[in-house]
């Protein structure tokens, strides 16, 4: 099918927007890869009155190395935040997570502000922002604040964005050095969203016992989920492959996915345990080799 | 109504000025208002791959960008790919190795792999496997067409010129 017809605007800056997203707010949709936006615009699942173009505005400095981690600008495209060295340095996690978006031609075009800020529940994005305890910093015409990624996703598809909001960047925070990691997806083919995804940081003392550890699920329920009650559980510990397996039974709490056309909410528990073990046992083995 | 709004891009290297409806989807511009048909619509939601057209030298899917999206931007669809009637040394790998049978999905295939050879010029074939994932065809079963890449590459080393 072809979209709805919308009153197009192309914004000059984020200022710019933000302006013409005042005037617009109840009716307007901002447009940035729209990779996922005009797919559903194709379909009329979306049929947005005005849309509010931030593709093309002039966006210098990209990507910034921070003291505590890495600013990414919304508006930069998923490529080039996946091959950026500074990146590729500090956040292999994150470089990984991007690969696995869909394909290189839709991450050619895909915005890192775009997949978040879509929240669909299954992208790696917003997980990757639970993972890494990212600050998403939102701007407004009148107003501008920090909001921790933890606060941010309501339900699906769903944010504490507000209608005149836009996101600006994304600070995804460094782990502790010599952290292991680890990212599991299963999918029905090559590019597609995960059924179940599972992401896990482990970080070790001298003595070998955990002293920071991330675990979190995508594609189990409406939100992306950090699994609290399985970290709890590891935290001081010496890991080990069956303290793994106990913690991961813990992964429960937080699955609370319906059926759907492609598996059952059972099948998505299980397979949210398994991965959630071989996420913890990868990033182990990476944490070993790296301290 | 909605009105019409004026674009500006380079397409092929011929310049283009035009006045469009918003709603225009990159891939309808290219095939209905430019009458380059060569750039095909399969999904058109960004899964099969047929519309993949090159954007300032990067692979994108044009029935997920807005035409609007594309002012200023230097366009390549497979119109590009021949000179004069002469096949392009990809165009020409995909000939003689058979990677195509009906054909609807070639140009998407072929303007992907332009890109890909470009950034790899050795790829291993996994790696090709890999890049194809985003280009659906239903015919071919995919060994075919991994092995014109793989000649495509060979062709370009042994001609001395990565370009595809």
């Amino acid at each position: 099918m072809k979209p709805a017809n919308f009153e197009y605007f192309r914004a000059t800056s984020i200022d710019h927007a933000c302006e013409l997203l005042s005037a617009h707010a109840d009716d307007a949709k901002i447009l940035a890869g729209g990779q996922s936006l005009i797919a559903a615009m194709n379909y009329r699942l979306a049929r947005p009155q005005v849309l509010i173009d931030i593709s093309n505005i002039d966006n210098p400095s990209q990507i910034t190395d921070e003291t505590d981690g890495v600013r990414i600008k919304a508006t930069t495209t998923q490529a080039i935040a996946e091959h950026d060295p500074v990146v590729r340095e500090r956040l292999p996690m994150l470089v990984d997570a991007l690969e696995h978006i869909a394909h290189f031609q839709i991450r050619n075009k895909g915005t890192v502000g775009g997949s978040i800020v879509n929240a669909d529940p299954a992208s790696e994005l917003p997980a990757m922002s639970l993972l890494l305890d990212a600050e998403y910093e939102i701007q407004s015409k009148s107003n501008r604040h920090v909001m921790a990624a933890e606060d941010f996703f309501i339900t699906y598809m769903t944010t504490a964005l507000q209608s005149d909001e836009v996101l600006v960047s994304i600070l995804f925070k460094e782990p502790p050095k010599n952290c292991g990691w680890a990212l599991h997806e299963v999918a029905r083919r090559a590019g597609d969203y995960a059924l179940v995804g599972s992401a896990a940081i482990i970080a070790l003392d001298d003595g070998g016992k955990c002293v920071h550890v991330r675990v979190v699920l995508f594609g189990v329920a409406s939100t992306p989920v950090r699994a609290k009650a399985v970290e709890e559980l590891l935290v001081g510990q010496v890991c080990s492959d069956e303290l793994f397996e106990e913690a991961a039974k813990r992964v429960s709490e937080v699955v609370d996915a319906e059926s759907d056309v492609h598996v059952t909410d059972e099948y998505r528990g299980n397979v949210a345990e398994v991965l959630t073990v071989r996420s913890l046992v990868d990033a182990l083995n990476r944490a070993q080799t790296a301290s | 109504m909605v009105d019409k709004q004026k674009i500006h891009l380079t397409v092929n290297g011929t310049a283009y000025d035009r006045e469009i409806e918003p709603r225009t989807l990159l891939s309808d511009f290219i095939r209905h208002h430019l009458d380059l048909t060569g750039t095909h619509v399969g999904c058109e939601h960004g899964i099969c791959g047929s519309c993949t057209i090159l954007m300032d030298g990067l692979p994108v899917r044009s029935c997920l960008t807005f035409a609007l999206q594309a002012e200023g931007k230097a366009i390549e669809t497979i119109e590009s790919l021949d000179k004069n009637g002469e096949l392009s040394p990809l165009q020409n790998a995909f000939w003689e190795n058979q990677g195509l049978q009906c054909g609807f999905c070639t140009p998407g295939i072929l303007m992907s792999m332009k890109a890909f050879l470009e950034d790899n010029p050795k790829p291993a074939r996994d790696e090709i496997r890999e890049a194809l994932s985003g280009n659906l065809c239903r015919c071919t079963g995919y060994h075919d067409i991994v092995d014109s890449v793989v000649a495509a590459a060979e062709a370009a080393l042994s001609s001395g010129t990565a370009k595809a």
